[in-house]
């Protein structure tokens, strides 16, 4: 326990140089009960759901099952975790899903049709996304059109386009074995573990050297407990996973073993890594968080908001692409419903079900990830209890409905607190 | 003693408008200058040919005793001119630290030096005496008024500025808080830095400023020192451009 006590008003701000766990357990409370909930409903979600469908499907809790959710929700994940950049400076991209389509198309022409290799179809489908999204960044920041209204027009227009790519309407089949192993094939288990190590020691590595240098300068530092912690909590979390994803989840091993973690998680963490690494680490992250805060005192600050606008909608596009690698990957096809119905509303689902503003300024690439579990979660189990389609709707609305609501009503509360 | 910034003979139109008439105006290192003046008088537009935001017409800027264009807001920051805004231009979603290094950041090759910052931060609020915020990585939205006003004048000190203007930066603010920030406004002064601060509210001029500058539709009635005039002087200023032997000559104003 830290013997300096705040006076209310009085304490320095230099006066907690090493806060214990109970302390940050405190302030943490004292977030989440200003409105700041950050990921906590979603955890709670993801908890809550998990334990009823185990409860009513025990074929939920099987290995086979388990390994599904990974590569049921890697798609509409990618494409969420580039939504929250544009989410973050209060914009909204409606065309994600379809951009996702339309470069999934560019990807199965390019190696289908002209019988390139897999590199130049994923450079291919990248371009094109970036391509999507400087056109549609432009439009909303140098001409001024609403984002809602520019992107649902290319929501229809690159309806059109993925037609005009697949030839109205054939199905183009992908072959490639790099670009199906993504959302297909395994990891062999011993890689499995070595990825799982070495996430885990550099965690704690990164974390401990940050508070040493913290320390070493006389700057308020995590505690080792609070480190501890963190790192034991990901050390078991994903310890877990690793042990059931390396599970038999073959019906007949002999014939053919299938264990592994799915080569899309790497994939994802990658991409985890990269985003969470631009946004909270460099002056780039730092300017988007500030153009989704206050545009204005941004642009006084000397920051080209109209450039920082259309970046968020490049990342976003391009995000977008990976995502329709993906999906082309899981069904080694690409036809003219890739990317549409539900895909962009589960992943405005995700990010916001994660913990990402609607309003702009507050969110994270994790969030996406988070958010991505809840809906794949809620896929797969409806899936199981046979619902049909029509509840699965039902149910996803109304989970979207709740998490604006619990991002509106946060955010009253927050300001409510930021008056006191 | 010469001043640290003046003005010399500004002149500025908003097209037919012209809405400052041969304006001069001075603020001295180590002393706070309160500029008074009713709505519409030209406070902010002074303010702002200052800042680099209206460009000016006609007229010099001297600082330092040379003469100086300032074209933009760059120029001014270059010179060390830095202007707090009555709506503070603070974002909410970001800390004390980001916010006070906010298009400015330091940076070791990619990364943000976040430690460097928040050191420079902290030694910024301490060299004011702030010690009414818990935390600098707390939210700006969890501040109080009377903080928010102290992080953006802080966040305007931090670039060893030597021009300090202030908005109205106690209009929004209760008794406590506006006590706090005038306080610090003193600060600023005593640390040596040439404060400008527009205020409405005569108290807050008299428990701070050295000298009052008092514009009148455009034109600049009086630049006094405090001790010499009485609060009746001053409002007669604001109200009619002249008191007693102070103010506009008969025939100044058409």
């Amino acid at each position: 326990m830290s013997k300096v006590k705040e006076l209310p008003g009085e304490a320095v701000a230099t006066a907690v140089r090493s806060p214990s766990i109970a302390h940050s357990a405190r302030a943490y409370t004292e977030r989440v009960r200003a409105g700041d909930m950050g990921a906590l409903p979603a955890v709670l979600g993801l908890l809550v759901l998990c334990t009823a469908f185990a409860l009513a499907r025990p074929a939920f809790l099987t290995a086979i099952n388990f390994a599904n959710l990974f590569t049921q929700g890697a798609a509409i994940t990618v494409i969420a975790m580039g939504l929250v950049f544009v989410l973050l400076i209060g914009e909204i991209d409606l065309s994600a899903g379809f951009t996702s389509g339309v470069c999934a198309a560019v990807l199965a022409v390019t190696l289908t049709n002209m019988g390139l290799p897999w590199y130049v179809g994923v450079l291919a489908a990248i371009v094109t996304g970036a391509v999507i999204g400087t056109v549609l960044g432009a439009i909303v920041a140098k001409v001024g059109i609403p984002s809602f209204v520019v992107t649902l027009a290319a929501f229809l227009a690159f309806q059109g386009l993925v037609l005009v790519l697949v030839n109205e309407g054939t199905n183009i089949s992908i072959n490639d074995p790099v670009i199906k192993a993504v959302a297909q094939r395994n990891l062999p288990p011993a890689l499995g573990w070595a990825l799982y190590a070495a996430c885990v020691l550099a965690y704690a590595g990164l974390q401990v050297v940050r508070a040493r240098k913290r320390a070493a300068r006389g700057l308020v530092a995590d505690p080792p407990s609070l480190i501890a912690t963190r790192v034991g909590a990901l050390a078991v979390l994903a310890g877990g996973a690793v042990y059931a994803l390396n599970l038999e989840r073959s019906f007949n091993p002999a014939f053919a073993s299938l264990k592994g973690v799915p080569i899309v998680v790497p994939v994802i963490l990658a991409l985890l890594v990269v985003w969470t690494f631009v946004l909270r680490r460099t002056a780039f992250g730092r300017h988007v968080y500030a153009v989704g805060g206050n545009a204005e005192a941004a642009r006084r600050a000397g920051i080209a908001v109209d450039r920082i606008r259309v970046s968020a909608f490049v990342i976003c596009s391009a995000m977008a692409a990976v995502g329709g690698i993906v999906a082309a990957s899981r069904a080694s096809s690409v036809d003219p419903n890739t990317g549409g119905s539900s895909v962009l509303l589960y992943a405005v689902g995700a990010a916001v079900i994660g913990g990402t503003s609607l309003f702009g300024g507050k969110g994270r690439v994790l969030d996406a990830v988070l958010g991505g579990a809840v809906i794949a979660v809620i896929d797969n189990g409806m899936a199981l209890m046979q619902y049909g389609s029509s509840v699965k709707y039902l149910v996803t609305g109304f989970v979207l409905l709740l998490a604006a609501g619990v991002d509106a009503l946060a955010r009253k509360r927050a300001a409510a607190a930021g008056l006191r | 003693m010469t001043p640290l910034l003046e003005a010399r003979g500004i002149d500025k139109s908003f097209g037919p408008v012209k809405v400052l008439h041969d304006v001069t105006f001075s603020a001295h290192a180590g002393e706070v200058t309160a500029l008074v003046g009713d709505n519409g008088a030209g406070k902010s537009t002074l303010v702002k040919c200052i800042g680099g935001i209206h460009p000016i017409d006609n007229g010099e800027l001297v600082f330092d005793g040379r003469p100086v264009q300032v074209n933009g807001p760059r120029d001014a920051g270059e010179l060390g001119i830095e202007i707090v805004y009555q709506d503070l231009a603070l974002c909410d979603n970001l800390d004390i630290v980001q916010n006070m290094f906010l298009g400015r950041e330091r940076r070791r090759g990619l990364v943000l030096d976040e430690d460097t910052m928040e050191e420079l931060a902290e030694q910024t609020l301490n060299s004011l005496s702030v010690r009414t915020v818990k935390s600098i990585r707390q939210q700006v939205s969890s501040l109080s008024g009377g903080q928010r006003q102290t992080v953006a004048i802080a966040k305007a000190v931090l670039w060893d500025s030597k021009v300090v203007i202030l908005d109205e930066p106690t209009a929004a603010l209760g008794v406590a808080q506006t006590a706090q920030v005038l306080e610090l406004v003193r600060r600023l002064a005593d640390n040596g830095l040439a404060v400008v601060l527009i205020s409405h509210n005569m108290n807050d001029v008299f428990a701070v400023s050295d000298r009052i500058a008092a514009l009148y539709l455009g034109r600049m009635a009086a630049q006094v020192r405090t001790a010499d005039v009485t609060h009746a002087q001053v409002v007669e200023l604001i109200t009619s451009g002249r008191s007693g032997d102070l103010g506009l000559k008969n025939g100044a104003v058409a």
